[in-house]
């Protein structure tokens, strides 16, 4: 899996094309993409996306989440992730409209990741691009602070004593209620 | 005929996906709740834990929110991704 959407689409500014791979979505939107799928994603392919053919913004900034081998003292093996399909698109659909009400942001990425993950894989990108940084920083901080809370994805987790569906950690709920 | 949704760590304890829930008229969140249970007395437990989130057409709601006939009605626990 390369690119989501060939780069020419997104040069010629069209609509995204509806993509017929399976678990995947794409918002009807040119400068919004939502993704949810089982493969992973290219990091400097979605730098490219953001920047590409984009001369107002000089802010690019991206956060990407990775699986890491250790949770609340324990050895973690992998994850396996659950989504709610049709809810997870609005609700990001949803963050990302509460972002733009805030801050003015050029384009915006959201790919989040399904199924079964190992250690060091990435799981989550959200990209945002905006006129001056501290709009596309704090943007993204927001979605993902949200995306935490709201979307409707759940972790099951791999460690050596068996599988765990993870709780929610009360410091994500107050981080999403400081904004 | 409502359909109900289960997901994650739900979806596992009561060994189902979904269900269909027969009736002639609209009904509340907690209604629905309560036909479960007396569809499936063993449910009770997970289906009355408080944490317990409620989706309507895939928008959060409360336990007071009224499904109408052929809404998408889903349950499950916080949510846990990023």
């Amino acid at each position: 899996m390369q690119n989501p959407i060939p780069l020419s689409e997104l040069s010629n500014n069209k609509p995204d094309a509806p993509n017929s791979r399976k678990n995947k979505a794409i918002a009807a939107s040119k400068t919004d993409r939502i993704i949810i799928q089982i493969e992973d994603f290219v990091l400097s392919d979605e730098v490219e996306m953001l920047e590409k053919n984009n001369n107002e913004d000089g802010a690019v900034v991206t956060f990407c989440g990775r699986v890491r081998n250790n949770n609340l003292g324990q050895k973690v093996k992998g994850l396996t992730l659950e989504h709610y399909p049709g809810m997870t698109e609005k609700s990001l659909q949803k963050i990302i409209t509460n972002a733009r009400k805030k801050w003015q942001l050029g384009r915006i990425t959201i790919i989040h990741r399904v199924g079964k993950l190992l250690i060091g894989e990435q799981i989550v990108f959200v990209g945002v691009s905006s006129k001056h940084r501290g709009d596309a920083f704090a943007a993204n901080e927001f979605i993902m602070d949200f995306l935490k809370v709201k979307a409707p994805f759940w972790k099951k987790e791999l460690t050596e004593t068996g599988e765990t569906w993870l709780s929610t950690k009360v410091s994500d709920t107050h981080k999403a209620q400081e904004w | 005929m409502i359909k109900v949704h289960f997901f994650a760590a739900l979806r596992e304890q009561l060994k189902c996906n979904d269900i269909k829930l027969n009736v002639a008229s609209p009904i509340t969140v907690e209604q629905a709740k309560q036909l479960l249970v007396e569809m499936h007395p063993n449910w009770q437990q997970f289906l009355l834990n408080n944490s317990l989130l409620t989706a309507v057409n895939h928008e959060l709601v409360e336990e007071d929110y009224i499904v109408n006939l052929h809404d998408e009605l889903a349950f499950f626990p916080p949510v846990t991704g990023g």
